[in-house]
């Protein structure tokens, strides 16, 4: 019990932080009702994106800051194929150009830089994000583009029995979580069920002893970028439908990095939760902490979701350096 | 032939501990500073002075400030600008407020209170490492974006939120045009590598390395990781918020909330990536590189004669950029200060094979 005491206590700041605006009565609980699915839905988004991190480096030791750039590069060839043709078809060819990616940042980057430290491998991938912003600019233009999924953009108001007024809730909002959490489930399944998710494993667990049983190393390593690829596509599909396509796009990876360092690098339940845990408190902190600090500090406007994040995944570092899920990291000299 | 330490006999401490034990290194290095301070404002143009050598030694600057953090202490740190900010706008606020100080005055409290933030963002180093440490580290640099752009203090309640600072006087000596800002920052740098190379070869120096290669084992042999890491971070934040505070004042004058964003942040670490971790000399080398790669690759379509829009040609330079810096890693992964050893050491031996 004590050696939880980390966990436990985040979870009880974070509790009292959820109830105490809904228990002083400071907002009406149908408004905070849909600050919460709001939190939540959002969350659910920067999961996607640190999957997509956990997964590389779950596999192989890389960090990859080229996440962001793979999921505008994904949004932008989904959405000027998507101009020509029916957006299914668009999808499946911006796959393929994600798997063709992901064999040459495997052929032309990792396999020259294998054995390295972490950081070289580090900057290699900001290498790629340069490379990848200016290739996916120049190859699909650089102007904001539309992906229509279909879906009605009219918020629908539910539980009006409930609570007075109702909430709104952005019906495109409610498929796109459903979407992401049936990708995470998937990858689960695919991770845990298949012969080539077991061999996934191995490789993270330790690259000498897979490769010495058989596993073919870079095979691994261009799924697991295929992967990673297919998850930015998805992510880019649902952030790009929403915020429309266009390179600030590439920033919302940077909002998923505190999401891999709560729950752990290693960890793709730690993503999930952890991608929740930012969701709610950056949504909560913004519309309810923000007005007191303004108000308190007298600030130029809010806007504390852009460090929100960083500060809350910091401080449960600073209790428990391995974040939620990950691995205990032992020194042996 | 003639570079080679033979004959040279060290018959004293200090001189077996000089800088530079080679006498051809040093009549090099005095020559390099004739030349750097005496010459170079005789012939350089304006334009070379505004927008390569200022922002040059400005950021050779902040890459020896970040290189002590983490080539020698093995610290990554991926929101080195977050420091820069931090001086920055405390020189603007101290020059502001009291305005009796000495520029000098300025400049160094305002190094101390970029150190003193950065101890702050150092504390988590203590508990956690590497790549846990890295992405923590993108805190400082949000936050700091966030404080200087939200706080009004800070920015003198001006409206747009940018502030524009005076030129800097010292001893009655007006530092205003560009060859005049060339010493001042040119004098400033020499100081700094002077004693960050006294810092780095010394007792503490000797302490971030061993922190660096291997913290348990230096544990055991008594460095307290508390007292190497923090003075790392100190040291560094020190340095780099020197030259933010030099940044806005000498080289920007007037910027905005977010002129010390993120991307200047990688823009330090790739300079002693592609200079060299652990070497003063590989933060001059990645900071000329760094500094004059995107002018380079603006003239290039000018020379070739293609005519292409200003978003292509910034698209194709960020690609070559990109693409360059992977290069670099996968050909020479210890920077452009080891091909400077390489080169020295077959001067040594030259013209003979071994």
């Amino acid at each position: 019990m004590s050696k939880h005491w980390p966990v436990l206590t985040l979870g009880a700041v974070l509790l009292v932080g959820l109830v105490l605006p809904i228990a002083t009565g400071a907002s009406p609980p149908g408004f905070y009702v849909e600050v919460l699915l709001g939190g939540l839905m959002a969350g659910v988004l920067y999961s996607l994106v640190a999957l997509g991190f956990a997964l590389i480096f779950k596999a192989s030791g890389v960090f990859n800051f080229a996440q962001g750039s793979m999921v505008l590069f994904a949004a932008l060839a989904v959405a000027r194929l998507g101009e020509q043709m029916p957006l299914w078809v668009a999808m499946l060819l911006a796959m393929v150009i994600m798997v063709a990616l992901a064999w040459l940042i495997e052929r032309l980057v990792l396999r020259p830089l294998v054995n390295q430290e972490g950081v070289a491998l580090l900057m290699a991938t900001l290498g790629v994000t340069y490379f990848l912003d200016g290739f996916g600019q120049t190859l699909w233009g650089s102007g904001i583009y539309k992906i229509d999924l279909g879906i009605a953009k009219e918020p629908v108001m539910i539980l009006d029995q409930v609570f007075q007024g109702g909430i709104l809730v952005n019906k495109e909002d409610f498929v796109a979580a459903l979407v992401a959490a049936g990708l995470v489930a998937s990858l689960v399944l695919f991770f845990q069920k298949t012969s080539t998710g077991r061999a996934l494993r191995a490789v993270a667990d330790d690259h000498q002893a897979a490769q010495s049983i058989g596993i073919p190393l870079n095979y691994i390593w261009v799924i697991v970028w295929s992967v990673a690829g297919f998850v930015a596509l998805v992510a880019g599909v649902i952030w790009g439908s929403q915020l429309g396509v266009q390179f600030s796009l590439s920033q919302v990876a940077l909002k998923a990095l505190p999401v891999v360092i709560l729950g752990g690098f290693t960890s793709i339940a730690g993503a999930i939760v952890g991608g929740l845990i930012i969701g709610v408190g950056e949504k909560m902190a913004e519309v309810f902490l923000g007005p007191v600090m303004v108000k308190v500090f007298d600030l130029a406007g809010g806007g504390i979701e852009n460090w929100f994040a960083y500060v809350l995944a910091l401080l449960f570092l600073l209790v428990r350096p391995e974040g939620l899920f990950g691995e205990k990291n032992i020194d042996r000299v | 032939m003639f570079y080679r330490e033979n004959g040279q006999f060290k018959s004293n401490y200090a001189s077996d501990q000089q800088m530079l034990p080679i006498l051809q290194d040093r009549v090099f290095m005095g020559l390099l500073l004739v030349f750097a301070f005496g010459a170079v404002p005789l012939f350089v143009s304006d334009y070379v002075f505004l927008s390569l050598l200022i922002p040059f030694l400005i950021l050779t600057l902040a890459a020896i400030g970040l290189n002590i953090l983490v080539g020698y202490c093995g610290q990554i740190s991926i929101g080195h600008a977050a420091f820069m900010s931090v001086g920055a706008y405390a020189a603007y606020n101290l020059a502001l407020r009291l305005p009796q100080l000495n520029f000098l005055v300025v400049l160094v409290l305002a190094g101390l209170i970029a150190a003193a933030v950065g101890i702050l963002f150092g504390i988590p180093s203590l508990r956690i490492k590497g790549l846990y440490l890295a992405v923590a580290t993108l805190a400082a640099q949000f936050f700091t974006d966030w404080l200087f752009a939200r706080v009004k203090w800070f920015t003198n309640y001006s409206s747009s939120g940018s502030v524009s600072t005076a030129p800097i006087e010292l001893f009655g000596w007006k530092v205003d045009s560009p060859a005049e800002k060339y010493l001042f920052l040119l004098g400033v740098l020499v100081v700094f590598t002077v004693v960050a190379k006294n810092l780095v070869r010394g007792h503490i120096g000797r302490a971030w390395m061993s922190m660096r290669d291997m913290d348990v084992a230096a544990e055991v042999i008594g460095i307290r990781p508390v007292y190497a890491k923090l003075t790392a971070f100190a040291v560094s934040s020190f340095y780099v918020g020197v030259a933010g505070a030099l940044w806005g004042f000498v080289y920007l004058g007037a910027w905005e909330p977010l002129a010390f964003n993120l991307s200047l942040s990688l823009n330090l670490l790739f300079m002693i990536i592609i200079g060299g971790m652990g070497s003063l000399l590989g933060s001059y080398f990645g900071a000329a590189f760094i500094v004059a790669l995107p002018i380079l690759l603006d003239q290039v379509p000018n020379w070739l004669g293609v005519e292409m829009s200003t978003a292509l040609a910034s698209h194709l330079a960020s690609m070559i950029f990109g693409s360059l810096i992977v290069f670099f890693l996968i050909v020479e992964p210890h920077g452009l200060a080891r091909l400077w050893a390489i080169g020295k050491e077959k001067l040594r031996l030259w013209p003979f094979p071994h």
